[in-house]
């Protein structure tokens, strides 16, 4: 993809993020019907697309790690870099409004016996050793291919949190989509544009990242010619 | 507001919090790049002036 396309297609994705997001929130709030019994059940269309995210950054975390380990193309190496980075960011997002939420609802910030909430936090913190493995290597294609391992093994807990919250027979964590409170088809179309609106918003961080961290390394490139 | 409101803005908040520090942490860092650019091009018309 040419620089330009690229810097286009994050301020594209920019002005989509912004307009999806504005109708997002502006239809949850002003249009679609307030939860029964959850006055701050509106964190829902924030903390639910915002965690979603984040699965969809490591995923393609992952798969940018596959294409590494695939090709030996090392552009992929920043990309799969970019990606977890991004996910990390949503991923202590979807931590702190989760708080947010569970703090009113429950009456605490956390708690330890909800397996949902705690593989979520392993898929975090296992994302987040990712920059200790990337730090402590030097760079170079044995960096490049152990952080792409790594990303790779870090896919496989994607399922298992995201499944977890759908198949536990004891919980307190809401499955609204298809369990917990009733969803009516206002909310649920409110959802999917918040959800849309933070897929482009992280998806036009990452374009802004990748751009900042490629004209980063061509300066490198360029000190050292003129060294 | 009630205590309910009061908790979705907090939540809501956070979300325009983050965008708004990462938006300051990419100003620093273009604003660095433009440094080191002007110094590089003006190292590079010095050698090729000299």
């Amino acid at each position: 993809m040419s620089t330009s396309l690229r810097n286009n297609g994050a301020a594209l994705l920019s002005l989509l993020a912004a307009a999806l997001l504005v109708a997002g929130f502006a239809l949850a709030f002003f249009w679609a019907p307030e939860a029964q019994g959850d006055p701050a059940f509106r964190i829902f269309y924030l903390h639910v697309p915002v965690a979603l995210t984040a699965y969809a950054a490591f995923g393609w975390g992952g798969w940018k790690a596959l294409r590494l380990l695939w090709t030996r193309d090392d552009r992929y190496d920043l990309e799969s870099y970019v990606a977890i980075h991004m996910g990390v960011i949503f991923g202590l997002l979807t931590l702190v409004t989760g708080s947010v939420w569970a703090r009113y609802t429950w009456g605490v910030w956390w708690t330890w016996d909800e397996r949902q909430l705690v593989l979520f936090l392993v898929l975090f913190l296992f994302y987040s050793a990712y920059f200790m493995l990337r730090f402590s290597t030097p760079a170079g294609p044995r960096r490049a291919r152990t952080s792409a391992v790594y990303a790779l093994f870090g896919v496989a807990l994607i399922p298992v949190s995201f499944l977890a919250i759908r198949l536990a027979e004891r919980y307190i964590h809401p499955v609204v989509l298809t369990r917990d409170p009733k969803i009516e088809s206002e909310m649920l179309l409110s959802f999917f544009v918040c959800l849309g609106g933070t897929l482009a918003l992280g998806g036009a961080l990452y374009l802004v990242e990748l751009a900042g961290k490629r004209a980063d390394a061509r300066l490198r490139e360029l000190r050292e010619l003129l060294a | 507001m009630s205590t309910g409101e009061k908790y979705v803005a907090a939540a809501y908040l956070v979300l325009f919090g983050t965008l708004l520090l990462y938006m300051a942490l990419i100003a620093l860092k273009v604003g660095r790049i433009q440094r080191e650019l002007d110094e590089l091009t003006r190292t590079a018309r010095e050698r090729a002036g000299g």
